[in-house]
């Protein structure tokens, strides 16, 4: 019996009876972190870490056990443990070791630190399971900080002409990133409902973050010129943003690498901003591991497989229902979690 | 090239024209004038020779980026473009250079006839120099095909700000096969009679197509109505005892065209037609597939010639005597053309594009109805009264094409897209029915919205069946109604036929796959005694 397997339901410990980021309702869920495609609603039980459930409880409207980065748990005489993945506040890698046996799953991750999240860790393991969003050597992020230049810049021109700048970023995660990383010095920023709930989970949860002002309905469209207004990638281009009078839009996402990509966001910048690993990373992470096995799960799976071959791996794919950096599947959440916040559907 | 960079960044970086123009305005006023000029010619689609073959410098890219070269040709796809393939794949440059937009295109070109390691050295030089911007475009004006965005109307207007000049003119005078070798700027823009180029074409004029009702046009009495020919838009000039044949991506097709080469002697010095090249047999047209033969192939065979026959079929007269004739109303022009071609025995090859008679609009839809079996693709409808206009404008010159032929078909593989959909499974393979199985008869990649290719692509990551490589083959579940423009025999394709622009028309969630339509409906469509191509 293998410590961990892959079925219908998602990764599952047969020795604990548990599943990790299960997509099927199961008894026993053990969640890296928050996103809709790890974290799904139907389970009887969840796990995570201190800084991932709350959102997860406000999201999904369940009861969250927790754990401390590091903590161990024993099930059934298998040991689990969160280890941090650098990929939005809480998120994990889970560690999961039987007898001299270990095997680590990535969840999503980023070796990079952003100065918001808990700064990722490479874990040894024998077996590893990673994502590979990016598992192309096309992609290759410039440090974070030319990033923000490049977003402080773009602000700054637009508040010179009386616009407001309004940038398109997943509204966990993404948007708490930008909003730690611009330059506060420039404008006010204003955020829309979805990111502004998600804010709120977090500040309530004691991570610091610039000052935002929520917009609510009947706002003055006056205040907006020279601001900052960070929304989901879905209200970019929606009657939502007449509110706001003249703008420049943006999409802040790792896929904004590739030129075709970034042309067909009908926004006028694209910044590339990932949360995911890029080439190297993912490269130097699988090697950090000591990993001898290797599944590679959503992304460039099969290109990234033979290139690990190639470099010695025993490497294998697994079909998983994670989507990674999807463009359109932030947008298809951030729906949900509007409707979610709008409705009252508060921790 | 950091201007150039900066223009490329600017235009890049808005889709909103009236920026796209001030920037390139901007640009013209600013930047010297070989810079200028050459990028006239890029954004013209004109590029320096290419000096090092795209094999040489995908290994290059791939030797300097420390990986093996399927790696490589596997990420480019996904990109869909190899300039930026190259400038995404390589390593951080390590220093910079002041040189400027001519001064890269004039070391690309000196490795012309340089031995290959002498051209791995400087091309390496380069990418080390130049940024991620810088090196994309450097690499694109290696490679050739510079879509930026911009088409050439937007640069002639651009150019038309910075000069003053006014923008038909300087569309005319940009025209003709011009190199920046061969002209300075001054010359090409600037002056009064820019040169005695012969073979200099004029602008062409696009058709719309029709938005309203055939009503809504007017008084019939008003308006001209011919066939609607699915060959190639060609224009043929005679001057200093030459001939000239140049398609609508302004590219000179003389040499393919040897039946042409006559005209020279039929015609008088002086004149220029407009009109399709077009594949014709035994008083019809060929499919456009038996064109396509031809298209690519810069020498022509005596079998291709008598396998694929050209004729030109002339719409509209251009110049005559010398003179620019493109002011006069369409109607005084046609009949001058009549005279023209009337007086002249050019043995079939030369043939009028004849007026579709009619009295009513009721007349024109049945006739437009017809439009399949005399082989076209519909009609055309050009305003009596209107001049020759440069490039695509609204108002005098509708074209009015039949409605698609339509067909049920399953979709069985998958494949994704790339460029601006390279994390979608747009590339599908649709089959129908030949007894029990499925057999694949066409490709389509456009007509469903952004919505459906996303749950669709969501759906083949879950239905995979099997991979062969990029290409995956999915259960047979899903039926998309599959429109296209024409349809004939082909003994390139599996299933025997070949179809002319498929495109999705819709997805069929009503129908389940057994009631896809089968081959030998796709058959009952082919135009009846069609040779095979």
């Amino acid at each position: 019996m293998a410590l961990l397997e892959f079925t219908d339901k998602g990764i599952h410990c047969p020795q604990a009876g548990v599943y990790l980021d299960p997509w099927k309702p199961v008894d026993r869920a053990l969640i890296t972190h928050g996103h809709s495609d790890h974290a799904r609603p139907g389970h009887a039980h969840y796990l995570a870490t201190n800084a991932a459930a709350p959102v997860i409880r406000h999201r999904l409207d369940v009861d969250v056990e927790t754990v401390e980065f590091g903590e161990k748990r024993t099930i059934n005489g298998v040991e689990f443990s969160f280890h941090p993945a650098g990929h939005i506040i809480g998120s994990a890698q889970i560690r999961v070791s039987y007898r001299g046996e270990v095997w680590v799953f990535t969840g999503d991750y980023k070796c990079e630190p952003d100065g918001l999240t808990e700064t990722f860790e490479p874990v040894r393991c024998h077996t590893l399971i990673t994502e590979c969003t990016f598992g192309l050597p096309v992609f290759n992020w410039q440090p974070q900080s030319e990033v923000f230049g490049e977003i402080n810049a773009w602000w700054r021109a637009n508040a010179a002409e009386g616009k407001a700048s309004v940038i398109g970023a997943y509204s966990l995660g993404k948007a708490q990133r930008v909003l730690a990383g611009v330059d506060e010095s420039i404008g006010p920023i204003f955020t829309h409902g979805a990111v502004e709930a998600t804010n709120a989970v977090l500040r309530e949860q004691g991570i610091g973050l610039p000052n935002t002002t929520h917009i609510v309905p009947g706002i003055s469209r006056e205040i907006f010129p020279g601001s900052l207004v960070i929304a989901p990638p879905s209200a970019l281009g929606s009657a939502w943003m007449r509110r706001l009078g003249p703008s420049s839009t943006a999409v802040a996402s790792g896929w904004m690498a590739l030129r075709g990509v970034r042309r067909r966001r009908a926004a006028d910048r694209g910044f590339v901003l990932s949360d995911h690993v890029d080439w190297q990373q993912l490269n130097d992470a699988v090697r950090e591991s000591g990993a001898e096995r290797v599944f590679v799960t959503h992304g460039y799976t099969s290109v990234f497989r033979r290139w690990l071959e190639t470099q010695g791996y025993d490497a294998r794919i697994v079909q998983t229902d994670f989507e990674g950096e999807n463009l359109d599947a932030d947008a298809r959440e951030e729906l949900v979690s509007e409707t979610a916040s709008t409705g009252g559907n508060s921790p | 090239m950091k201007r150039f960079a900066r223009l490329f960044a600017e235009l890049d970086q808005t889709t909103k024209t009236n920026a796209k123009v001030a920037a390139l305005a901007q640009y013209f006023r600013e930047a010297d004038d070989s810079d200028k000029l050459w990028t006239i010619a890029l954004l013209s689609h004109k590029r320096p020779r290419r000096t090092v073959t795209t094999t040489l410098l995908r290994e290059w890219a791939a030797e300097a980026a420390g990986i093996p070269d399927w790696l490589f040709e596997e990420a480019y796809p996904i990109v869909g473009d190899l300039a930026e393939t190259i400038a995404l794949i390589l390593p951080p440059a390590n220093w910079a250079s002041d040189k400027t937009l001519s001064d890269w295109i004039e070391i690309v070109k000196a490795l012309q006839g340089v031995d290959d390691q002498e051209k791995k050295r400087h091309i390496l030089a380069a990418w080390q120099t130049l940024d991620r911007t810088e090196r994309f475009l450097f690499n694109k004006i290696i490679t050739g095909g510079f879509r930026i965005g911009v088409s050439q109307k937007l640069m002639t207007r651009a150019l038309a700000q910075a000069t003053g000049i006014d923008e038909p003119l300087l569309a005319h005078r940009l025209m003709g096969d011009w190199t920046p070798d061969t002209i300075n700027f001054d010359d090409l823009v600037l002056a009064d009679n820019p040169g005695e180029n012969l073979s200099r074409p004029y602008p062409f004029y696009l058709a719309h197509p029709l938005e309203s009702e055939i009503e809504d046009l007017g008084q019939p009495d008003d308006w001209s109505a011919e066939h609607k020919w699915d060959g190639i838009r060609g224009q043929i000039i005679i001057r200093g005892g030459e001939l000239y044949v140049w398609s609508r991506g302004e590219e000179l097709v003389t040499d393919r065209f040897p039946e042409f080469t006559a005209f020279k002697d039929l015609l008088p010095d002086g004149t220029v037609l407009d009109g399709e090249i077009l594949p014709w047999r035994d008083d019809r047209p060929l499919g456009f597939q038996t064109l396509q033969t031809r298209i690519n192939r810069k020498t022509v065979s005596k079998k291709l010639l008598s396998e694929a026959p050209v004729v030109f079929k002339a719409y509209d007269l251009l110049e005559t005597g010398g003179d620019d004739i493109r002011a006069k109303p369409f109607a005084s022009r046609r009949r001058a053309l009549e005279t023209l071609i009337g007086e002249n025995d050019i043995g079939g090859t030369l043939r009028l594009s004849p007026l579709v008679e009619f009295d009513a609009w009721d007349d024109l839809i049945s006739e437009r109805e017809k439009s399949r079996d005399v082989g076209s693709e519909g009609l055309m409808l050009k305003r009596k009264e209107s001049p020759y206009l440069a490039g695509r404008k609204k108002g005098d010159w509708w074209k009015w094409k039949v409605n698609p032929l339509t067909v049920d078909a399953v979709m069985i593989y998958a494949q994704s897209g790339h460029g601006r959909r390279a994390n979608l499974f747009t590339d599908l393979t649709f089959a129908v029915w030949n007894g029990n199985e499925l057999v694949p008869f066409t490709k389509a990649y456009s007509g469903l919205t952004d919505t459906e290719f996303n749950e669709l692509t969501r759906w083949v990551r879950k239905n995979t069946l099997e991979r062969f490589g990029p290409v995956r083959s999915v259960k047979a579940e899903h039926v998309f109604e599959i429109a296209f423009e024409g349809i004939q025999k082909s003994r390139r394709h599996k299933s025997g036929i070949a179809l002319r622009f498929p495109r999705i028309h819709r997805w069929r969630r009503d129908k389940p796959v057994n009631e896809a339509n089968s081959l030998a409906d796709l058959e009952a469509l082919l135009p009846e005694g069609e040779p095979t191509s």
